[in-house]
């Protein structure tokens, strides 16, 4: 299939559908990487909206990407209750390790901050891919980057 | 041998899957016959994996396990993690579990186990009562909103039902983005229908025939657990064309966040949903009266909605009484951060700070003095001893310039650095601010500078930072900008030293 027929057959799938905006850029995110700006207007036209509205929502959400992180995505928690368990601490620690800074890719990690992942009675906490991780340390994160990028 | 592994995501992050997997190995090499279930959480986060064995019909709990303390279960004599029967560790056996009665003891997706814990009994209550008497038990019952702001829920439900349109919405909120909060992730995991059940009780009361769940993305696991749900109680016949099969139509679905703290907040959640960005709207108009795609609608966090089966099965009256003052029933407390016993506890509101602190949670994890808590979240305040004898209740909190919000404590040792948790609350409303009004989104921008500002020493910047509290906090249009100033201001009437210290070095 080509991106076009691809892109197609998302819209055709949320044809209909009350406010499907969202559901649309969470699935164009999920088979792009992330959601390519040129297609905001094809969007536009399906949804009846304006290129420019499209647009806006994109940039609100911080979830939505203009271009693909890298094949790991490693999210680190930020939040107070991470903080209280040394989770500052450990980020620095794991920046050092891993010569990056949040916010950045390198190579094939992509390091992220994220904002409380309901892990706050197991703190620190982040997310290596899919996998959560509870009681976290930087080694710990390390050892799993190292798995997975193997 | 019957064996209980929590699929929580709270267990998955420690670990519970490997454990899991380390057990039916064992089984297999030994040929033993193992049912493996893999339940929700029972709560006690700082014992998970929390494994539990039945023994005599009584279920054990070994934690937390690890893969490596596994064999010794399958062997005679004491097991190192043995906790004893589950239901009787302290923790447990000391909370009044209402609206987590199955939460950790079922498989979550089990229909069968969710009908022979009391499930749907609720529901059939309301479909005998009608949508009238079903809304006047919700107000005899006092529940408030779980979610942060407290309001009667039976009031709201009154306002939707008697708004005349073809199509009304219930819209559960579950955004759950505070630090320290993981109740509704927890229910959603744990006991999913008990989600549904109360949606359709609330579609039933207010002539809604549509719901919808806004999970945030952060919750993967979640988000899986309650499709599965739906579609499993949609193939029951339970919800869809008809409730039961007797009742009126109401149908469930799960919309997906997308990584914005304030698309918690209900009017920003709705614009969110009809795929807008997640701006605020000023009220009026309510959103019971004009709220998903304009039409009236009910917006309930998932506690206030998972307490409804409970309250429709027992009566209104049974859970008023429970509780303190105008707090009725029970509520969920989280309790995270830096305590040694971690977890979600459920009681009657009224429980003292210093109780919930020290005998609940155990003290500090790190062992170190314990130096304040924060309550309600991100714009939550920070309480130190002198608050221990606060009782856990809407008013006693709002007298003291703080907020129950969604009920998690964060707890610091007396290692926190409280400037710079006040230099956090501001980033994390720059962070996250909407951007519709000036005094947060601009504001938000302007604390960080100004508490920079004070810790390189400048004299002036406090009393700044306190006008700008004070412009933030009357001219916001919604509790982000408005309440950010809690941490802050809290965190320096607590601890003033912190925020003077390097001047005194300078001098
Ligand atoms: C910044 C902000 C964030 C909020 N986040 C949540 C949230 O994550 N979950 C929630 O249920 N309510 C949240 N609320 C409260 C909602 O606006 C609303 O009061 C609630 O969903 C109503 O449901 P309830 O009456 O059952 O509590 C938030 C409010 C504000 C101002
Ligand atoms: S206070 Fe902040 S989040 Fe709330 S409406 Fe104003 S800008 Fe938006
Ligand atoms: S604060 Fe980090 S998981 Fe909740």
């Amino acid at each position: 299939m080509t991106k076009d027929d691809r892109l197609d057959a998302i819209l055709a799938a949320h044809a209909g559908r009350e406010g499907a905006l969202l559901p649309i850029l969470h699935d164009l995110q999920a088979e792009f990487g992330c959601v390519p700006a040129d297609c905001y207007q094809p969007i536009a036209d399906a949804l009846r909206l304006s290129r420019a509205e499209v647009s806006g929502v994109v940039s609100f959400y911080h979830d939505f990407r203009d271009a693909p992180a890298g094949k790991h995505v490693i999210k680190l928690c930020r939040a107070e209750a991470c903080q209280s368990m040394g989770g500052a601490e450990m980020i620095a620690r794991l920046e050092r390790a891993l010569g990056m800074k949040i916010g950045e890719t390198k190579g094939d990690v992509t390091l992220e901050a994220v904002y409380c992942l309901g892990l706050c009675a197991c703190a620190p906490a982040a997310m290596v891919g899919d996998r959560l991780v509870g009681r976290a340390s930087s080694e710990r994160i390390e050892a799993l980057v190292a798995e997975v990028s193997a | 041998m019957k064996v209980w592994v929590p699929c929580d995501a709270a267990a998955v992050a420690c670990g519970a899957d490997e454990v899991a997997a380390a057990i039916a190995s064992a089984a297999g090499l030994r040929g033993e016959e193992v049912e493996i279930i893999r339940n929700g959480t029972r709560g006690m986060i700082w014992l998970e994996p929390l494994v539990e064995v039945e023994r005599d019909g009584v279920r054990h709990g070994f934690g937390p396990m690890t893969p490596e303390d596994v064999p010794a279960l399958f062997e005679a004599g004491d097991h190192p993690k043995a906790l004893g029967p589950v239901e009787d560790i302290p923790f447990f056996a000391k909370q009044t579990r209402l609206t987590f009665a199955r939460c950790g003891r079922t498989d979550p997706l089990s229909l069968a186990d969710y009908e022979a814990g009391e499930g749907w009994r609720g529901l059939r209550r309301a479909l005998d009562l009608g949508a009238e008497k079903t809304v006047e038990e919700v107000t005899t019952s006092g529940l408030r909103g779980r979610g942060g702001a407290g309001f009667p829920t039976g009031i709201k439900w009154k306002t939707v039902a008697g708004a005349e349109d073809a199509q009304k919405y219930i819209v559960c909120n579950a955004d759950e983005g505070d630090s320290g909060s993981f109740a509704d992730r927890m229910l959603m995991e744990g006991d999913p229908f008990c989600l549904i059940e109360g949606m359709a009780i609330a579609g039933l009361a207010v002539g809604a025939t549509k719901g919808f769940i806004y999970i945030r993305s952060e919750y993967p696991h979640a988000i899986r657990t309650m499709v599965a749900a739906i579609n499993a109680a949609q193939s029951a016949g339970i919800i869809g064309d008809s409730l039961m099969g007797q009742g009126p139509a109401f149908d469930l679905e799960v919309r997906v966040g997308a990584g914005a703290y304030i698309c918690g907040e209900e009017t920003s959640l709705l614009n969110s949903l009809e795929g807008k960005r997640g701006m605020v709207r000023a009220k009026p108009p309510l959103p019971a009266l004009e709220g998903a795609f304009g039409k009236p609608t009910v917006v309930n966090n998932v506690l206030s909605l998972a307490a409804v089966p409970w309250i429709m099965t027992h009566g209104g009256a049974a859970y008023a009484e429970f509780g303190l003052g105008r707090s009725r029933g029970t509520i969920p407390i989280q309790i995270a951060g830096n305590v040694k016993q971690g977890g979600l506890f459920e009681t009657a509101f009224g429980m003292t700070l210093g109780t919930l602190i020290n005998e609940i949670g155990g003290g500090t994890a790190s062992g170190r003095p314990f130096k304040a808590v924060q309550v309600g979240g991100p714009l939550g305040a920070y309480h130190g001893p002198d608050d221990f004898d606060l009782r856990v209740c809407y008013e006693a909190f709002a007298d003291q310039g703080g907020l129950v919000g969604h009920a998690g404590f964060v707890v610091h040792d007396e290692s926190a650095d409280m400037l710079a948790l006040a230099r956090y609350a501001m980033e994390f409303c720059a962070i996250e601010s909407c951007g519709k009004c000036t005094p947060c989104r601009i504001g938000a921008v302007r604390g960080m500078e100004t508490l920079d500002r004070v810790a390189a020493g400048d004299r002036e910047a406090i009393e700044l930072l306190h006008e700008l509290c004070e412009v933030m906090e009357k001219g916001s249009l919604c509790a982000m900008g408005g309440f950010t100033p809690y941490p802050v201001r809290s965190a320096i009437r607590l601890f003033p030293q912190e925020f003077s210290r390097i001047e005194e070095a300078a001098e």
